[in-house]
Formats: structure tokens, C-alpha cells, sequence
């Protein structure tokens, strides 16, 4: 290989990770604020999928993609709330709740969906790192979106809110001693409802990148498990939001390892290439189950670690 | 209640009195309280004893505004209140420390103590509000790292920081449930002496939920003593014996006579533990190269602040924690923890909080007591084929002699009480020949009558000649039990005596870790 083709490689990749990386960023930080706050949601998925077709639906209506980014969120919300509202029954598992969320919001993003398969929506903007290089293909590769910005953002302001405001301390008291809380008089049920909600639209908004941005269209092999990689994202990043970004930008880094030998014609191992992302999920969950690390970060009232 | 008085707009800093006339709670058909008035004047260092289910707790909760009482009123500085929440309490400047801690594992000292104020910001403003805990830890008595998360600090710092909270925000009235019974006995009396200075100054008043004669003689003003959910007596300490205070807890309950001590020669050693290591769920060291030796007919007991390594021995006695490193050898023997070798080399044991660790709570009294030897006649044909005829007739006897209170041996081991769970447990270990018995905090819980009988069956075992390991919390009955104390300390031994050549004192700075 020569410098070039390694130098495109390079920046096919960490171009890849930009694009590829920002769904991983918005489900983990909506799951990493769920967790925080003592409940698991595995719907994500679901919402994920659920938030790239209403995005895409509304986007194509009205014209205006970032609104569709908005109505995405809406979706989630809707999700979340609905995984907080059924978690809050005594009696509830949030775990199962999450499968079965997962199972409905594919469901009915596929039922509303069919129609929007062949029409073509106008998608979000975006701007290139890579101009300044002159070189059109690291010009290329560097395309990034404004969503990813919005999500480094929210990370940072999560982390900085989780330590400095009255808020961020009663969702990690919340996730951490129910009892403890409770005594405080902090209702728990509507911290953690209000947390999977919000957490709920933040993957609604992934969700609205997977259509609207990259790959860029609606169909129902968009997802393909990103909504639940996600989740074992949030382990590995021992719930920071802050090193929830770096996870999801590792986990885009291996998605685009086969898109990017391709691009300079390497196709030998293609989909053992593309399958880095599941191979990578399938690793860090082996570490982080012997990681005695990781379980002194785990909220105390997760009930996985319960 | 007609003359409910409002909440004060300005929060007492002086400490406050407090009564309670003919307080009665109750619960279904038995009143868990009955007819209980107290009152405790302002900067009084007050004791509340009684035997488990006495209605201690039932007391301070009513009082908390957990429980709403059927009968009675409580007064604050003479005046009628009505609690109707822990938060109406707060407000009127009366707090608690529960015995399971309230503070967050995961947030520092200085965001538990900010976020508990009801007017906490929106955005915390750390600089200032450090300069401002600085300030008021300035004026307290002890101090507290508040920059490390809670989980990092010491079962003693948690209870000082339970403390400071209450003044922090600004509860002059204080309410401790069994403040001492995670710390060291030299934390004890540090932190009690400092609530003792501070009530002495008016600064706050105390009321003090104790079962330790010792602490309530040395430190407590005045104590009411209740039992079966009636006052039993009460009054200044000064003018009442411990024998006076035992009498008021118990009433007329007949008390087994201890099982007296045989003088015995030394005898063999029987357990050997070798430089034994383990790891608890976080990976981090449990046990840290441990030694210890229990000879035949002699009770070794270990004495420690929990949280120190002393589950982590039972489990790996028990099986059901691996060991990293060392040996564990019987009768010169290497020991693995399989059913087999139990019973070949005649190890019985009592875990803490049995029902939990000893039995399985759905099945009956009669299977339960039968773990042991279902699998061996006369209770199974060829080793599979099991006869319930025997099984009940042998859990029959165990019963009486044992006098578990059960409806019948077919009931579920989990609807008995506490105290009977224990003793079904020890029934069914003590059943054979013991030659080896590992039991922890056998009387956790339990009332009078009942920790006298299980002291006594483990002494008599010993009088046989077994050879017994005894983990325990409580360094009263170490040093009632025992012939030799080990003391353990971040997961090892560091200390050994035979009981004669050493005190409380010794063994409580060992305890501490020096």
C-alpha cells in the first residue's frame, strides 16, 4: 500500500468515525442519563429505528429536515416515557419492558415506514472538515454533520450538570439509593421517568441521523443493532458521558474499517471488516464482565448489577 | 389535635425538649405500641432500651412521622405539633440516623450534605459552598473528608457524616438508631463523648436507641425502657444498676443459665487456616493472608468492625466464595469445601442471616432440618431414594429438643421468626457429632431468653470437645464465649490472645487497625 492509499485509509477511517460514531453518541448519552438514574432501557433500539423513520416522514413532508430531527426526538420521547410510565407499576421488570419496547417501536416505524421507502426526503447539511487540505478526497472523507457537535455538547453539558446542579445530583441519588432519596423526599418513579424520557429523545434524534444524514435514506435494515450496541457502549464507558463520546467514536472507527479499505480497493474480508463493530460489542462486553472496575461505577440501583 | 402549632419560620439552633403523651400504634389486631409518654428535657442525653419488637422503633417513627400514631400527641419545646411526614419533622428541626445509612455511596460528602438542604440551588456554586461547609465544619466537633465519594470512607466517618448532616441542617433534636453498632468500640466512644459535650452544652438533645448497658452507663443522661410496647420504667442512669435496667427489658422471662466453661487441657489443632486469600465482587483484596489455628475443645473468637473480611471467611469456609491463595487444613488434612468432606471431617456451621444462607425459605421446617442427611439412611434407600416418614420423625424430635416454635414441621421454614430460623438452623448442625464448628453473629437479633440458649449450645459444644471458630460483631459475647481472641482488620488476623491476658481496650485498638 502506498502513502496516499495509506493517508486515505486514515482519513477514510477517522472521517468514518465522525459520521458513523454520532447514532452510538446519542443512544449512549440517552442511556447512560436512563442508567444514571437507576433503570436499564434496552428499547432504545426500537426508538432508535422508530426516531430514523418520523425524521425521514417529516422531513419529507414539510421540507425541513431539522424539524424532522425534532419530531424524531418527539417520537423517542414518546417511547420513553411510555418504558417509564410501565416501569413505575409495581411489580415490573425493567429489562423485559425494554425487549418488549424494542419489539414495538421497530414495529410500528416498520408499519408507518413501508410508505416511505422509495421517496426521497431532503436530507440534513453538512460541512467538511477537510477543505483547507485542497485534497478532494480527505475533503470528502471529512464530511461531518452539525448533529455531531450537538451530541459532544449535550455529553459535555450532561457531565457538567450531573456535577453541578441540584438536578444531575438527585438523578445520580436517584440511581444510586432509591432509599437514600426517598428520605430526602425525592420521588424516585418521576426522576427516573423523567430520565428515561429524555434519554428516549436523545435516541429519537439518533435515530433522525441514521436517515437524514448517514447512510441518509429510510429503510428497516437502517439500524442493524446499533440502538443495542449502544448500550453495552455505556458499560464500557462506565457511564461518562464524556468517555460515552470517545466509546461511540471507537465503535464508529470500526464500522468504517470496511467502507474505507474498500474505498481504496481492498475488498478482501469486506464483511469480516464490517462486521468489526459487533466483534468489538462482543469484546468489550467479555472485558467488562470480568472488569471489577467497571462495577464500582455502576449506579447501585441497576437492576443488572442487583 | 386542636392546638397544632405552625411551623417555626425561624429554625431552633438552641437544642429542643420533647414529649409524648400516651402514644399507642397499632398494627392489625396487636398494638405495637401502647400508652407511651416521655418526656426529655432539652440537652439531655436520652436512652431508649428494649429488647427486639420492644416498639423502640415503632416510637421513633411515630415520632419521625413514618407512622401516624392512633393515640397520642408529641410536644417540641412544650408545644403541641403535628408530624404528619419525616419532612414536617425536618422542618421543626428534628433528625434521625437510621441504621442503614442514607448517604448517597456514589456522591462526595460536600454534594450529600448540599443536596440534602430543601433550598439546595439549581447550580451548585461548588467554591462557594465549600467556603461555606468549611465555615461550619470550623464549628463542629470532628471533621469529615467531603471532597471523596462516601462509597471510599469508613463505616465510622459515615456515621460522623450522618451527624454532621443533621446539624448541617440544623436538626437540634437527634434520633440515633444503634449509632455504634458499625464502629470500632474507640469510635464509639469518641463519637458518643462528643454528642455527650454537645448535649451538655445545650446544643443539641439525644435520644439514643441502644441494647449496650455499657454505652448507656457511660454516656446517657436518662433512659426509658420499654417492653412489649409499654414503658417499662425508666429515670436518671445515675440511679439505676445495670441488673435494674436488665430486669425492666426482660420482666419475669426465665433465663437459661449460661453453660459453664469445663476447664479443659489443650487440645490438638484441629482447624488450620494458611495464608488464606480471597477477593470479594470488586476484585479487591477480602482476605489478605490470613493465619489461624482453633484446637480441639477451645472457642476462637474473632472480633471485628464488619465489613473487614469476616463474611468473606465464612463464605470461603463455606464454599461459596473460591479461595485465590492458602490452604485450609483439617485434622491434617487438606479441605475442600464439597458436601462430602463436610461430612467426613464433621464441619458444621452457622451462618449470618441464615435464612438466607443456610436454608431454602419455600421449603418445610422438616426438609430444611434434614440437609444434612437426606441423602443417608435412614432417610434415603441407595442414596436417592428418600422416605419422608424418617425425615419428619427426626425433624419431630430436633423440634422439641431444640424448642423451635413452629406450627408443624411441615410448614415453611420463611413464616418462622428470626430467633427460630437460628434455632432450627443450629438444631439441624448440632444434631451428630461436631468436631469442627464455624458459626457468625449467632445471636443477631435475637431476644434474651434466646441468646442465652444458642450461647450455651455453643459452649456445651465446645465442653465436648469441638473445636469452634466464632465470627462476631458483638465484643460482649466474645468475651463471654471465647478462650482465645482473634482480631480482624482489613481482612486479616493482627492480633491473638487467650482472653485472660487481654481487655476490651487491646482489643478495640486492634480493631481500629493499629
Amino acid at each position: 500500500m502506498s502513502d496516499s492509499a495509506f493517508a486515505i485509509v486514515f482519513f477514510a477511517i477517522v472521517g468514518g468515525a465522525l459520521r458513523v460514531s454520532t447514532p452510538f453518541m446519542f443512544v449512549a448519552l440517552g442511556e447512560c442519563l436512563t442508567e444514571k438514574s437507576g433503570r436499564v432501557n434496552l428499547g432504545l433500539e426500537g426508538t432508535l429505528v422508530l426516531g430514523a423513520m418520523t425524521a425521514y416522514a417529516v422531513s419529507y413532508h414539510s421540507g425541513y429536515p431539522w424539524l424532522g430531527v425534532f419530531a424524531a426526538g418527539l417520537s423517542g420521547a414518546v417511547l420513553g416515557a411510555m418504558h417509564g410510565y410501565i416501569c413505575k407499576l409495581p411489580k415490573v421488570n425493567d429489562i423485559a419492558v425494554g425487549i418488549a419496547m424494542m419489539l414495538f417501536g421497530t414495529g410500528i416505524a416498520f408499519f408507518f415506514g413501508k410508505a416511505y421507502i422509495q421517496p426521497s426526503a431532503p436530507r440534513l447539511e453538512s460541512f467538511s472538515l477537510g477543505a483547507w487540505t485542497g485534497n478532494q478526497q480527505i475533503a470528502t472523507a471529512l464530511q461531518i454533520n452539525p448533529l455531531l457537535l450537538v451530541g459532544i455538547a449535550v455529553a459535555i453539558l450532561m457531565a457538567w450538570a450531573f456535577a453541578n446542579t441540584k438536578w444531575g445530583l438527585i438523578v445520580r441519588m436517584a440511581g444510586d439509593s432509591a432509599p437514600a432519596a426517598t428520605a430526602m423526599g425525592v420521588s424516585v418513579d418521576l426522576v427516573r421517568f423523567l430520565s428515561t424520557t429524555f434519554g428516549g429523545f436523545l435516541a429519537g434524534v439518533g435515530g433522525a441521523f441514521l436517515s437524514l444524514f448517514y447512510p441518509g435514506s429510510w429503510n428497516q435494515g437502517l439500524s442493524s443493532g446499533q440502538g443495542l450496541m449502544a448500550v453495552a457502549l455505556v458499560i464500557f464507558a462506565r457511564w461518562s458521558p464524556v468517555r460515552c463520546i470517545i466509546a461511540a467514536l471507537l465503535f464508529g472507527a470500526a464500522g468504517a474499517i470496511g467502507p474505507a479499505l474498500q474505498s481504496v480497493g481492498i475488498t478482501q474480508g469486506y464483511y469480516f471488516f464490517n462486521a468489526a463493530p459487533y466483534i468489538l460489542t462482543l469484546l468489550i462486553m467479555i472485558a467488562s464482565a470480568g472488569s471489577k472496575r467497571a462495577m464500582r461505577d455502576v449506579p447501585g440501583e441497576l437492576s443488572i448489577t442487583k | 389535635m386542636s392546638a397544632v402549632a405552625a411551623i417555626p419560620l425561624v429554625k431552633p439552633k438552641q437544642a429542643i425538649s420533647i414529649e409524648t403523651v400516651g402514644m399507642t400504634k397499632i398494627f392489625g389486631s396487636m398494638a405495637a405500641l401502647e400508652d407511651v409518654s416521655l418526656k426529655i428535657e432539652a440537652g439531655t442525653f436520652h436512652a431508649l432500651l428494649g429488647e427486639n419488637g420492644a416498639g423502640k422503633s415503632t416510637l421513633v417513627k411515630c415520632i419521625m412521622g413514618y407512622y401516624h400514631a392512633n393515640r397520642g400527641t408529641v410536644l417540641l419545646d412544650g408545644v403541641e405539633v403535628d408530624i404528619r411526614n419525616p419532612r414536617d419533622a425536618r422542618a421543626l428541626g428534628v433528625g434521625m440516623v437510621y441504621q442503614h445509612f442514607t448517604l448517597v455511596p456514589s456522591l462526595t460528602g460536600a454534594e450529600n450534605l448540599v443536596i440534602s438542604r430543601a433550598d439546595a440551588p439549581a447550580v451548585i456554586d461548588w467554591k462557594k459552598e465549600m467556603r461555606g461547609l468549611n465555615e461550619f465544619l470550623d464549628h463542629m466537633p470532628f471533621r469529615v473528608p467531603l471532597d471523596v465519594p462516601v462509597s471510599s470512607l469508613a463505616a465510622g466517618e459515615k456515621q460522623k457524616l450522618e451527624i454532621l448532616k443533621l446539624l448541617y441542617l440544623d436538626q437540634r433534636l437527634m434520633i440515633l438508631d444503634e449509632p455504634t453498632s458499625v464502629l470500632t468500640p474507640g469510635e464509639a466512644d469518641e463519637m458518643l463523648g462528643l454528642l455527650r459535650g454537645m448535649a451538655q452544652r445545650k446544643e443539641i438533645t439525644v435520644i439514643m436507641i441502644s441494647h449496650k448497658f455499657r454505652e448507656v452507663t457511660t454516656f446517657c443522661d436518662s433512659v426509658t425502657v420499654l417492653r412489649r410496647g409499654r414503658k417499662a420504667g425508666g429515670g436518671n442512669v445515675v440511679d439505676l444498676t445495670t441488673e435494674q435496667m436488665a430486669k425492666m427489658m426482660i420482666g419475669d422471662t426465665v433465663i437459661r443459665e449460661g453453660a459453664t466453661r469445663k476447664p479443659r487441657p489443650a487440645g490438638d489443632t484441629v482447624l488450620e487456616l494458611v495464608a488464606l486469600e480471597a477477593e470479594d465482587e470488586e476484585g479487591l483484596p477480602a482476605l489478605d493472608k490470613l493465619n489461624l489455628k482453633v484446637s480441639a475443645g477451645e472457642i476462637v473468637g474473632i472480633a471485628g468492625v464488619s465489613g473487614n473480611g469476616q463474611s468473606a471467611l465464612v463464605e470461603v469456609l463455606s464454599g461459596q466464595r473460591p479461595l485465590k491463595n492458602g490452604r485450609i487444613i483439617v485434622k491434617a488434612q487438606p479441605f475442600e469445601p464439597d458436601r462430602d468432606t463436610y461430612h467426613r471431617m464433621k464441619i458444621f456451621g452457622l451462618p449470618e442471616e441464615p435464612l438466607k444462607n443456610a436454608t431454602v425459605p419455600k421449603m418445610t421446617v422438616a426438609e430444611n432440618m434434614a440437609f444434612r442427611t437426606f441423602d443417608r439412611p435412614p432417610t434415603a434407600k441407595f442414596g436417592w431414594w428418600l422416605s419422608p416418614g424418617p425425615m419428619r420423625v427426626k425433624a419431630q424430635e430436633l423440634i422439641e429438643r431444640y424448642r423451635v416454635k413452629t406450627q408443624s414441621p411441615e410448614s415453611a421454614i420463611a413464616d418462622l421468626s428470626g430467633g427460630n430460623v437460628q434455632r432450627a438452623v443450629l438444631a439441624r448442625e448440632l444434631s451428630s457429632d461436631v468436631d469442627v464448628l464455624i458459626v457468625a453473629n449467632p445471636c443477631f437479633g435475637l431476644d434474651f431468653a434466646s441468646v442465652a440458649e444458642i450461647r450455651a449450645q455453643i459452649m456445651e459444644q465446645r465442653n465436648r470437645g469441638a473445636a469452634v471458630l466464632l465470627l462476631s460483631e458483638d465484643l460482649d459475647e466474645i468475651l463471654e464465649l471465647a478462650d482465645r481472641v482473634a482480631v480482624m482488620s482489613g481482612g486479616t488476623i493482627n492480633y491473638v490472645s487467650s482472653i485472660e491476658q487481654t481487655d476490651r481496650t487491646t482489643i478495640g485498638k486492634h480493631m481500629a487497625g493499629h
